[in-house]
Formats: structure tokens, C-alpha cells, sequence
């Protein structure tokens, strides 16, 4: 089997996600490449929630509507699911409390059977669905002892019950017999490329859908020595996270749109006091409260135009967990190199989603920022032919490091002097042209698919993944510039120079980033744009790409 | 060792003649040079301060120092001691400042017991911005926003710092600079979040020695036990910032509570942290 699609469902508090991860690990260990998509609305039992685990032979960065099997813990996972069933496909149901046509398994019998508690049934389910998928049952049997931390032996007991239940396996997944890669989701690999870039502290009020990278590394706070902290507000974080930039820790924040917004007085602070710190932004569909749980590319226009002021700034969009990882160790080296505010932009879709990762942790290194030698009077804000100071931290015994939010003279002292606001201003500008000089250095625009077609399917972020494949199927271009600010003009300008049909597939509702392109003179001549707060998935884009063909 | 004067800067004071700030950085001066003397690395101290006519302090004494935004003093010195706890931290702020756009933050720092010091210039009134009503004016304060007199009540910050958990709560008057001079030297040396409120007059918009200087009287002289939250808490509410007969001055509260830094990070020094390994981590996702 080439590659295969499972759904399962049921409501909030059935310990859906947990079952998903545990199917994908014993794919992934069967030598599938996975990807893991999960839809949950923002509440915490009842509700319907379903997650769907895409397995293939080769590397994949987005799932189907359509699915090979479902596996359905309630009623609404048949009646909201059954449609998106391929022919072939089946239903494993709980059969004590599901109507449906296929293979139903008394979950919640065997369960109380054996003594267990109900969130058990997703383990009785895991076990019969091993055997619909014709799996041998020791390697379900490591899996769930590798990855269950409770009552190993019970679930085992459960699922091995359960497994028994199934007269016949209903299809084949071989043993693939490829390399196992590690499953790490956005947020993992965002905090994972941080620590890599040498991160110390992580500072985050929680929000959906950046609290994993919060949870994440403080589970791991010993193996990654991060010090991780949850202040009382957005306001908090950013400003207690320049601090720490301040006094020589790398420092990265995290949040979503609304927290953001609240985050941009101390951004324009970082633009004055030029203070190195990372963001990630993971979006959500806005405005307001707006959707928590759900995806959206809505905030590409915010960020990028993001504090009052004129000040350098860098967002980086990663559209794989792989370039999360390269990306914010980037942004980290970029931050400090600079003295700038950098951003990562994620978004639900990428930041929850789990995919096989194939990174090499090699590639990013920490690197030094620029230090004082120690010569003559330490001044912060030396103005210097690129525009970058020397940095010294407070403690050193012969400097005295004045940081400020006001307009200021090298030294650090305010400054109202015409001709002194004017240097500064420029000196802090310099660095963006050094900046983007530096940036030519690295990859800014990916191109997949036909490198020759003249049909360009544009994207960033998330929405790549769902490209890369349609690209694929009907033979056209894929470019996702990896940089929205400052915009990679020049090579998007030749990749795009032959382009015949230049069709931007975006989660939102304005096509932001084909408004970027217009103004720097690239016509767009088609938009394809969901705004329903939920990703692109392959087939659906398919028959969208091929309505704007015909 | 540094003296008083070496810890000017050439920054030129902007102060109104007369201003309650003077006896403030006189005072803070003063204790940086005593402090040095008992052992206290200046070259370790890092002061910061908010926005308004208390802000410029930053600029007058050469030191570390984080001239921060309105509101925000708490938060960056926080961020400052969690990534380097070696490091003395002193925070200036208005009353604009900590009782009104950052009074989260206060609040927070107190709760937290982060190892701290806390200055409240207190004139009771937007100097900077040239007189508008604040957190701790008087009821009926007439000021340029409020010309028909204030509708609010004052709010008492050593009442409420006295509830949201600080270990450290005093007040002084910067007409006294010796007695402040004491408060700010014992602050520095607590360990723990110390809040001192220095009354201020404000001489162009708010101007209140007499007022100050007929009603205050020293704590100590009163026989006051700090150790006692109950009596502090008394004593906070003899005077709520509006009118009144007597003001006390001096340490309402201190005890020993272990520290928010000293919690959280459990001996590491983040900016010596070396990067964790993430192989291992990795492995765990297999």
C-alpha cells in the first residue's frame, strides 16, 4: 500500500489526539511517512473532535478529505465522517454505542470487562484496528509500552483483548521497512530549532495555538536547559523577555494574533532599544477571540507592519516542521547578529500538525553576536558603517550599558537634538540594508513541482504542503518565499519573471500576500483563498487549482 | 571606590527648580556610594525607570540602567534579575506609571516576591504631561482632564501592596532625604520585593510640602512593629492619599518570604546556560 488515510473520532475528553499519535508512532515504526492533522473545537469534553493520520511511502506535508478507514467513538464520527469514506473503505465503530455499517467492536464492554476506566476505549479501539490493518500484534504491543505512561499492563491487556475481536484483517499495510523518523509537530520543532540556536529563555502567556511550544519545553526544561516562565500577561512577556535580552540571555516569546497585538508596544521598544528577541506568532482566525482552536493566514499584513515607528525587522514563515526547526534557529542567530526583532509566522495548521522529521540538527549552530572588545569607553549605541554595535552585557566591570526607549545618543542618554535623532535613526536603518545583504545568503524563495511550467501555484506558510502535491498531480510550479519581511523581491522577481498564470492559494479572506506582491509590481492573476478557518488539504485544493485551469 | 559626584553623567538636568525628584537622586546617590562601601559591585546593579518627569533619573546616575516605556519598569527588571539573578536591580517608577498603566505588573512583582527594589515617585499628579489627575490624587483633584475635580477615590498602594504579598512596604517623603536615605538602603538589602512610595511634591503642578511636611511622622517614633501584618495594615490606613491629619513614614512591613528567582530557577544562571541536547528528545518521538 502506496499510502493510506484513517480518521478517528469522537468527542472532547475520548483522549482522541493521544489515540491519533499512538496510530501514527505504529505507522511511523512500520516505516510510514506521517502526517497528523487535528480538529478540535475550543472546549474540553463534549464537542466532536477528530484527527486524521496520513501514511505514505514517500515525505507528505498535508492530508485528504478523503480516508480509508474511520474509526468512530461516537455517532457524529459516522454521521459528520461517512461521506468522506473512500470505496474500499471501512468504519470500525464502538459498537455499544455506534450505528454503523462495518466493523464494530464492544469497546466499552471490554473495558469494563477488564477493569479499565473509560478513557481506555481508545486503547480497545487501537488494538482492533491493528488488526484490521493486518499489523502483527507485538508491534502494537512495544508501541503502546513505549508510549503509554499508566497502567501499561492493563492497556495491553485492553488492546489485546480488543485485537482478538476482529475476525479479519480488512487491509494490508507492509512493513515498509524505511528508516523511522522522529514525529515532532510545528511547535515542537519551533522550540527544538530554538534551543538548537542556543535558546536560554522561554517567556509565554498561554494561547492557543502557540501554548504547546510553553508546554513543550518546560516538560523538557532539564534535557533542553531553557528556564521557561508564564508572566501575567502578553504586556509581561515581552517586556520581561527584552530584559533578559538586555542582560545576555537569548530569549524567545510566543503567541497568537490577540497576544500579539498586546505585544507590540515592547516591539517598537525592541526597534528603539534595539533589544535581540525572537516571536513566534502562530495565527488564528481573527478578529477578535475569533476562532482559538482553528487555522488561519490572517496576520501576515499585522506582523510585517507590526510597531509604531520605523525600525528593522525579519518574519520568517517555515511551511514544515523542518523549516520551523531552520527557521527559528535562523531568526535566533539573525535576532542577535542584528539587534533586531525576529519573527516566526506559524499558524494552528503547521504549529499543531505533526509530521516525520527529517531535520539535521547540525545545520544550526549558536552563534556569537557581536561583542565589545573592551577598548575606551563602552558606548551601547556606537554608530558604527553597518550599522550594528558592539554588545556588552551589565556586570561587566568596565562598562556601563545605558539601554532606553527614548531617542538617544551613542552613550544611551535621551537625546531631543535634531541632528542626533536624525544619526540615530539612520544608524538603526543602516541595519537593515546590512541586513538584507546578509539575507542573499540564504534560501529565501523554494521552488517544488515543474520547475518549468508557467502555471505558479504561490504560497507561504502551511499551505505548501497541500501545493506541493497538487503541483505534482498536474504538473505545475510551487514558490513559497521562506521570508515576507523584508520581501525577497529580487529572487521572486526572476523565479516569476516566465510565469504565464501566477494562481495564490492563501488561508484567508483578502489574499495578503498576493497584495504584497501587487505592490512590488508582480500581478497576480487568480486567487484561490479559504477562510472557513480550516487548511487545505490536497484533494480540495485539486479541484479548486483545476476550476481556475479550466 | 566611587563618590557621589562620579555618579553623575553630563546629561543636563531638566527638572523644575524645586522638584521633589532632586531629593530622590540625591538620596539614591548617596545609597549607591554607601552600599559600594559595604561590598555592593555597582558594576552588578542595573536601575530602570518608566516614562514621565521620574524617568530621567536613568540618565542622571552612571549606571546599567533600562530606561523602560509607561507602566513597564517591573517587567524588564524582572527579566533582567531571572536572566542574570547575580545581577541588583532598583526600578523607578511614577505613580502614572505603577498605580495606573502597569499596576498588573506591581501587583504580579509583589505576589512573586521577586528579588527587587521598587521606588514610587509619588507627586500625585502627571508633571510631564503637564497635570492631569492620577491614581492617588485626592478626590476633586482639579487637574487639566478633570477640571470639574476628580470623580474618583485615591488609591492606597501600601494597603494594596500589603495584600498582594509584599515582603518589603515603606513609604518616605523626599523632603526627608536622611530617613529616605535609611528606607532605600534597607530596601536594597532585603531580599525580596521592597516598595517604597516616596511621596513628592510636584512644585509646578502639585506642589504639597506644607501639606506633607505639617503631617508626617516617623513609624519608629512610634513604637510600630513591622513584623505584624495587621498593625502595617493599620498603619496604611491612617492616611488613604486624600485629606487627613497624620501621614506615617518609614518600614510598615518586613518579613522573610524565599524569593520568585530563587524559586524558579533553583540555582541556574540562564545567561550561562549551556544549550540543551536534542538528540536525546528527539529520540523519545520515534
Amino acid at each position: 500500500m502506496e499510502e493510506l488515510s484513517i480518521l478517528i473520532g469522537g468527542k472532547a475528553g475520548d483522549g482522541i489526539r493521544q489515540a491519533g499519535q499512538t496510530l501514527a508512532r505504529l505507522l511511523n515504526r512500520l516505516g510510514y511517512r506521517i502526517f497528523f492533522y487535528d480538529d478540535y473545537p475550543s472546549l474540553i469534553r463534549g464537542g466532536h473532535n477528530f484527527s486524521i493520520i496520513r501514511a505514505s511511502k514517500k515525505k507528505i506535508l498535508a492530508h485528504k478529505e478523503k480516508v480509508d478507514l474511520i474509526v468512530a467513538l461516537n455517532q457524529d464520527a459516522v454521521e459528520k465522517h461517512q461521506h468522506r469514506l473512500n470505496s474500499g473503505g471501512v468504519i470500525l465503530y464502538d459498537s455499544k454505542k455506534v450505528e454503523a455499517q462495518g466493523v464494530g467492536v464492544d469497546f466499552i464492554g471490554l473495558v469494563k470487562e477488564l477493569g479499565g476506566v473509560p478513557i481506555m476505549r481508545n486503547t480497545a479501539a487501537l488494538g482492533a484496528l491493528a488488526k484490521v490493518l493486518n499489523i502483527e500484534w507485538p508491534i502494537l504491543e512495544r508501541v503502546i509500552t513505549d508510549t503509554i505512561e499508566k497502567e501499561v499492563d492493563l492497556n495491553l491487556k485492553i488492546a489485546q483483548a480488543s485485537y482478538h475481536q476482529v475476525e479479519k484483517a480488512w487491509l494490508s499495510v507492509p512493513n515498509l521497512n524505511q528508516k523511522m523518523l522522529p514525529l515532532v509537530s510545528g511547535n515542537e520543532a519551533i522550540a527544538l530549532g530554538a534551543v538548537q540556536a542556543g535558546l536560554n529563555m522561554y517567556i509565554a502567556y498561554p494561547m492557543t495555538p502557540a501554548s504547546a511550544i510553553l508546554h513543550y519545553l518546560a516538560e523538557h526544561e532539564d534535557d533542553l536547559g531553557v528556564v521557561t516562565i508564564h508572566p501575567e500577561s502578553e504586556i509581561g512577556v515581552a517586556l520581561m523577555a527584552l530584559g533578559a535580552a538586555y542582560a545576555g540571555a537569548k530569549t524567545m516569546v510566543g503567541t497568537s494574533g490577540g497576544g500579539f497585538a498586546l505585544m507590540t508596544e515592547a516591539l517598537s521598544l525592541s526597534g528603539q532599544g534595539e533589544f535581540p528577541i525572537v516571536f513566534i506568532v502562530s495565527q488564528r482566525p481573527g478578529p477578535g477571540t475569533g476562532v482559538p482552536t482553528y487555522t488561519m493566514q490572517g496576520d501576515l499584513s499585522f506582523v510585517i507592519h507590526s510597531g509604531h515607528g520605523e525600525f528593522a525587522k525579519l518574519v520568517l514563515a517555515p511551511g514544515d516542521a523542518e523549516e520551523a526547526f531552520y527557521l527559528t534557529g535562523l531568526a535566533m542567530n539573525l535576532a542577535w547578529k542584528f539587534q533586531i526583532p525576529c519573527f516566526v509566522l506559524s499558524d494552528k495548521h503547521l504549529s499543531e500538525s505533526i509530521f516525520s522529521f527529517d531535520a539535521d540538527p547540525d545545520k544550526i549552530k549558536p552563534e556569537d553576536p557581536l561583542l565589545w572588545d573592551g577598548q575606551g569607553e563602552y558606548k551601547r549605541y556606537l554608530d558604527t558603517q553597518n550599522g550594528i554595535s558592539p554588545l556588552t552585557f551589565p556586570g561587566n566591570p568596565v562598562a556601563v550599558v545605558k539601554a532606553t526607549s527614548y531617542e538617544h545618543d551613542e552613550y544611551g542618554i535621551t537625546t531631543e537634538e535634531s541632528e542626533q535623532i536624525a544619526k540615530m535613526q539612520q544608524k538603526r536603518l543602516r541595519k537593515k540594508k546590512t541586513m538584507e545583504d546578509e539575507l542573499a545568503r540564504y534560501e529565501q524563495v523554494k521552488v517544488y513541482g515543474d520547475p518549468e511550467s508557467k502555471t505558479v501555484l504561490l504560497c507561504w506558510g502551511s499551505t505548501k504542503g497541500a501545493c506541493i502535491e497538487v503541483a505534482e498531480e498536474l504538473g505545475l510550479k510551487v514558490v513559497q518565499p521562506l521570508m515576507l519581511e523584508p520581501l525577497p523581491i529580487t529572487p521572486l522577481r526572476e523565479i516569476l519573471s516566465d510565469a504565464d498564470k501566477i494562481i495564490d492559494v492563501e488561508v484567508n479572506a483578502t489574499g495578503q500576500l498576493a497584495k504584497l506582491l501587487s505592490a512590488h509590481g508582480i500581478c497576480i492573476d487568480d486567487m484561490i483563498l479559504r477562510f472557513d478557518a480550516r487548511p487545505f488539504t490536497v484533494d480540495f485544493l485539486l479541484e479548486k487549482v483545476k476550476e481556475v485551469l479550466s | 571606590m566611587t563618590t557621589v559626584k562620579e555618579l553623575g553623567t553630563y546629561a543636563q538636568n531638566t527638572w523644575c527648580p524645586g522638584c521633589g525628584n532632586f531629593g530622590i537622586l540625591n538620596s539614591i546617590r548617596k545609597v549607591l556610594v554607601d552600599l559600594e562601601e559595604e561590598g555592593l559591585d555597582l558594576n552588578k546593579l542595573v536601575m530602570a525607570s518608566g516614562i514621565g518627569c521620574h524617568a530621567k533619573i536613568v540618565d542622571y546616575i552612571k549606571v546599567n540602567s533600562f530606561y523602560s516605556i509607561h507602566g513597564r519598569v517591573p517587567p524588564p527588571i524582572t527579566g533582567i534579575k531571572l536572566a542574570n539573578p547575580d545581577l541588583t536591580v532598583i526600578g523607578h517608577a511614577g505613580d502614572g506609571d505603577a498605580y495606573g498603566e502597569g499596576i498588573e505588573h506591581l501587583i504580579f512583582s509583589a505576589k512573586r516576591n521577586i528579588d527587587m527594589t521598587f521606588i514610587v515617585h509619588n507627586n500625585r499628579v502627571y508633571g510631564l504631561t503637564t497635570g492631569q489627575f492620577t491614581p492617588t490624587s485626592p478626590a476633586g483633584f482639579k487637574g487639566r482632564s478633570t477640571p470639574g475635580g476628580s470623580p474618583e477615590e485615591p488609591l492606597n498602594p501600601i494597603d494594596l501592596m500589603l495584600s498582594s504579598g509584599a515582603t518589603f512596604v515603606a513609604r518616605g517623603f523626599s523632603g526627608k532625604p536622611k530617613h529616605l536615605q535609611l528606607l532605600m538602603k534597607a530596601a536594597v538589602k532585603h531580599q525580596g520585593f521592597a516598595f517604597i512610595d516616596v511621596l513628592q511634591p510636584c512644585f509646578t503642578f502639585f506642589n504639597t510640602y506644607d501639606f506633607y511636611n505639617k503631617r508626617v511622622y516617623d513609624l519608629t517614633d512610634e513604637a510600630h512593629d513591622a513584623s505584624e501584618r495587621e498593625t502595617a495594615v493599620v498603619r496604611a490606613r491612617e492616611w488613604s492619599y486624600g485629606e487627613g491629619e497624620r501621614i506615617p513614614i518609614g518600614i510598615f512591613y518586613q518579613v522573610s518570604r524565599p524569593t520568585y528567582d530563587e524559586k524558579l530557577l533553583a540555582g541556574r544562571v540562564p545567561v550561562n546556560l549551556k544549550p540543551g541536547n536534542i538528540t536525546s528528545v528527539l529520540e523519545k518521538h520515534i
